[in-house]
């Protein structure tokens, strides 16, 4: 081809050099539209729907938790709006000033700040449960890649005080221990949820719909006082101290109506900040502790002995010379005591006297009795790991275990138990189930373990107790009669009795017509004092003493100072 | 009064109706599509716009002729600038583009994309009498120097642009297509070594082309994204200010690269096709004028200006519609942005230009 004359000297382009360039145009331009059609006339349905699963979020609406409240409408666990900061780490960058004054705001450390936002995630929480004012601060930052969400926080006014029976819960919200799981179907609601348009960092762009509404949760109206509770549990506290006890426990009783007023457990925990939790500040000692109940137990054998007719009020009993030979076995008393009626045998606490009652009976009707109480199956109020305590099958005992069981010994029981069992002489021998949730008036009930006389004559020998000449004058209480016993046990430890005391009171007021009964646990108090009627007995008259006059139940008794009697004039129980 | 009308004539006297009237709807497309996209900036983008009809208007006004003793140096001062760019450019996102002159920073391979063809043009103007394969070969080496310079920034997108624009000069030229055929044959044998060339990146933007899927939050983010805001528009579109991708930001660069994806997906298929038919009458026009052009020059010029447009217009939207590979180019008079704009604009006043001598020479 010569180029010395080229074809573009002619006038018109070369036809097919034009043609080339219109089939290029036409190729390209069709190639377009084709694809513009697959993409928006056929295959369109499923970008849609892959457009709408990319924006379309369906959310849940969590429901706000009931709130907890004492029997007086006092609130005693609610749910506050908190906010949560989270981040997508790849769109967080921040400038080193910002970092410092995000981590100013937030209460952490930069160098913490920057290894999570360094995080190779697509979402990270910064810092979780912050106050909402808080929050609004560090939206007003305007920083990429930092975001917000709802939660709830419960809270815990009273902290420490009803921490046990109120429990906690956990972060999703759910009851964990106490009452916020026993009632956490009602407390908890349910969640609803509804449909939302997300943009690309998941801010919320429209509430489209409710698809469910959220079931907020309902509240719960405890039976608890939360004045007797803090009475309880500061009274608690201040006998745990002064006798350098390992753990102590109280409970507090309607004797009407079967309600809880107060439940206290030391060493106790501030739910409010869980941080640093052990174990043992956890346990709810009133339901999950067991232990020898000792003395405490010798009314009920007195009970049975005159249900059945083998005693009178006023029966005579030899204890001398304190000492009694069962088979091989040799059980005593702390004093001799001589001869002692029924009501004495209780009023000094003779294990002997409680012994030959209890070997005067059959054993099946012990172990019926005892059953009838309550003792060796759990109270099964919905805390986690009620205890049943010990009680052998009646077929199993040997006579010296017949003769301990009568005073408390070879059995165990936990201090809810006992103080329900009690509930026999406060009432007239019958017994009622025990309430959390605030009751309307007094319960009857058609459970009776005793006639109501021997739960009198029972009665008066328990308020001897407590007058001096019995084991516990330091459990009276100026303007009420109150009756009561005493118990002091050796801790067993590795299947032998350590020189280690568990001191226990139970008893109730005013013995004309018993309204409380309050039970009190010291776990190995070692300030030197270790008997019930000097460790426990204090606290159980503080705490009827306060819970009676919160109440405004009438005196039975006049106001005057107590009498405790001379001191070698009171009787030591015997173990 | 009677002055008055006179300046009006005067000042639409250069101006050709029919590609004034294709880049006004053009104009107004682009300002709504931005709107909807980055409200914010649409107000940016009606300045740009005035800034284009300013530089459309002043380059009808230059003949040819004028143009054509002006190729020369500016090409000369491309290169150098390119040469300057390459020893001495800001370096942002990995690439070296920009050149700080003090007060302003420029970009001298946006200069190229009008200055390359403006110079083959005169070359083949120049030796039009005796025009040999040595031509051709020069033609070539003038082409590959800007090329080269702009591929190795790296900057593929401008590279390709201006490389075309040389190429369709060379073209219309006359290059024989027995060159033509070899060039095409070398180019599919030369792939696997050009493969090896490019740059991780640019080997990760063609394989995300062939399976988007294997990287979806990577690589592949926005061909998905893009085809999703396509796709769910559909036929008649979700409505102006409707786009779920866009308004709620999964498409990226929405608002330049990827505005054609806003349309579809707003405008649905409709939407597409009415752009489409614009471009082609553009295009089309632009062709018109170089058929009927008075000289080589301004023919070859018009040809290359129509073709570029129309590359700009395949490669961007073949690339958001995920047939071609993501190479930054943005939609001719749609993308927002002032330098494209600028430059569209420079083509467009010069076609006018084209159009009006050759009027002129009729009359």
């Amino acid at each position: 081809m010569k180029f010395s004359k080229s074809p573009v000297l002619k006038d018109e382009l070369a036809p097919w050099r034009a043609r080339l360039v219109l089939v290029l145009l036409l190729g390209c331009m069709a190639a377009l539209i084709g694809r513009s059609l697959y993409l928006q006339a056929f295959n369109n349905e499923f970008l849609i729907s892959k457009g709408e699963s990319r924006y379309e979020r369906t959310l849940e609406v969590p429901a706000t938790r009931g709130r907890i409240m004492d029997r007086n409408g006092d609130v005693m666990a609610i749910s506050t709006p908190v906010k949560s900061v989270w981040a997508i780490p790849e769109d967080a960058r921040l400038q080193p000033a910002e970092t410092r004054k995000l981590a100013q705001l937030l209460d952490m450390d930069v160098r913490e700040l920057n290894r999570k936002l360094a995080e190779d995630k697509g979402f990270v929480f910064v810092k979780r449960q912050i106050p909402p004012e808080l929050a609004e601060r560090v939206m007003a930052m305007k920083l990429p890649g930092i975001h917000l969400q709802n939660e709830y926080r419960r809270y815990y006014p009273a902290g420490e005080v009803p921490a046990h029976v109120l429990g906690f819960t956990g972060v999703n919200d759910a009851g964990q221990e106490g009452i916020e799981l026993a009632f956490n179907q009602q407390l908890a609601g349910q969640a609803g949820s509804r449909r939302v348009i997300k943009d690309r960092r998941g801010n919320i762009v429209e509430d489209v719909e409710h698809i469910k509404k959220p079931v907020e949760g309902k509240d719960v109206l405890l039976s608890l006082d939360a004045k007797i509770q803090y009475l309880a549990y500061s009274s608690l506290r201040k006998a745990v101290t002064d006798h350098r006890a390992k753990a102590g426990a109280a409970v507090v009783l309607d004797a009407k109506t079967g309600e809880i007023l107060a439940l206290a457990n030391l060493p106790t925990y501030n739910p409010n900040n869980r941080t640093h939790l052990a174990g043992g500040q956890l346990r709810n000692r009133v339901f999950t502790d067991t232990f020898e109940p000792g003395s405490t137990m010798k009314p009920f054998t007195a009970a049975l002995a005159l249900e059945k007719g083998k005693v009178r009020f006023d029966t005579q009993i030899q204890t001398a010379p304190g000492k009694l030979s069962i088979g091989p076995a040799t059980i005593s008393d702390a004093h001799p005591h001589g001869v002692l009626t029924v009501a004495q045998v209780i009023q000094k606490s003779s294990n002997i006297g409680s012994a030959k009652m209890a070997l005067s009976m059959e054993a099946a009707d012990m172990w019926q009795m005892f059953d009838a109480l309550g003792f060796g199956t759990p109270l099964k109020l919905g805390f986690p790991g009620e205890a049943s305590g010990r009680l052998r099958p009646a077929k199993t005992w040997k006579p010296i275990e017949q003769a301990t069981m009568s005073y408390g010994h070879g059995m165990s029981v936990t201090l809810i138990q006992l103080a329900h069992a009690y509930m026999v002489f406060a009432r007239e021998g019958d017994l009622v189930p025990l309430l959390l949730t605030r009751a309307n008036g007094p319960v009857s009930s058609d459970k009776n373990v005793f006639s109501a006389q021997t739960a009198r004559e029972v009665r008066a020998m328990l308020e001897m107790a407590v007058l001096p000449g019995g084991t516990a004058p330091q459990a009276q209480i100026p303007g009420y009669r109150v009756g009561g016993k005493t118990g002091t046990a050796h801790k067993i430890e590795g299947g032998v009795y350590a020189k280690k005391y568990i001191a226990s009171f139970v008893g109730f007021a005013p013995v004309s017509d018993p309204r409380l009964i309050v039970a009190v646990m010291i776990d190995e108090p070692s300030a030197g004092k270790y008997y019930g009627g000097q460790v426990a007995g204090p606290v159980f008259a503080q705490v009827m003493a306060g819970a009676l006059r919160t109440l405004g139940v009438p005196h039975d008794a006049p106001l005057k100072p107590v009498q405790l009697g001379a001191e070698d004039q009171q009787v030591r129980e015997s173990m | 009064m009677n002055f008055l009308r006179h300046w009006l004539r005067r000042l639409v006297a250069p101006i050709d109706p029919v590609l004034m009237l294709l880049t006004g709807i053009l104009f107004t497309y682009a300002f709504l599509a931005i709107y909807s996209a980055s409200p914010e900036r649409a107000g940016n983008q009606l300045m740009n716009t005035l800034v284009a009809l300013l530089v459309m208007r002043v380059m009808a006004q230059i003949p040819p002729q004028r143009l054509m003793h002006m190729a020369l140096p500016i090409f000369v001062g491309g290169v150098i600038l390119l040469i300057c760019v390459a020893l001495f450019g800001d370096i942002s996102k990995g690439a070296r583009r920009w050149l700080n002159v003090g007060f302003m920073r420029i970009q001298p391979s946006e200069l190229m994309k009008i200055s390359v063809p403006l110079t083959l043009a005169w070359y083949f103007q120049k030796y039009e009498a005796h025009l040999r394969l040595r031509d051709f070969g020069i033609a070539a080496v003038l082409l590959m120097i800007p090329t080269f310079l702009i591929a190795r920034q790296p900057d593929l997108g401008t590279a390709i642009l201006v490389f075309a624009a040389g190429f369709y000069v060379i073209f219309f030229a006359g290059l024989p297509w027995k060159i033509i055929i070899g060039m095409i044959v070398s180019a599919l044998a030369a792939a696997p070594v050009a493969w090896t060339l490019l740059h991780d990146y640019q080997q990760h933007r063609i394989l995300t082309l062939i399976d988007p899927e294997k990287d979806p939050l990577g690589k592949g983010f926005h061909i998905i994204q893009s085809t999703i805001a396509i796709g769910s528009g559909g036929f008649f579109g979700k409505g102006w200010g409707q786009g779920t991708q866009t308004q709620l930001e999964f498409l990226p660069e929405r608002h330049t690269d990827f505005i054609f994806a806003v349309l579809s997906e707003e405008l649905g298929l409709l939407g597409n096709l009415f752009l489409l038919t614009i471009y082609a009458l553009l295009i089309g026009r632009g062709l018109m004028i170089a058929a009927n052009a008075a000289t080589l020059f301004s023919r070859l010029m018009a040809g290359a200006i129509s073709m570029i447009f129309f590359t700009y217009a395949f490669v961007n939207m073949g690339m958001v519609s995920g047939i071609l590979p993501v190479v930054g180019v943005p939609l001719p008079f749609m993308s927002y942005g002032g330098t494209a704009l600028v430059t569209l604009s420079v083509g467009i006043g010069i076609l006018m230009s084209i159009h009006r001598s050759r009027m002129l020479l009729q009359q």
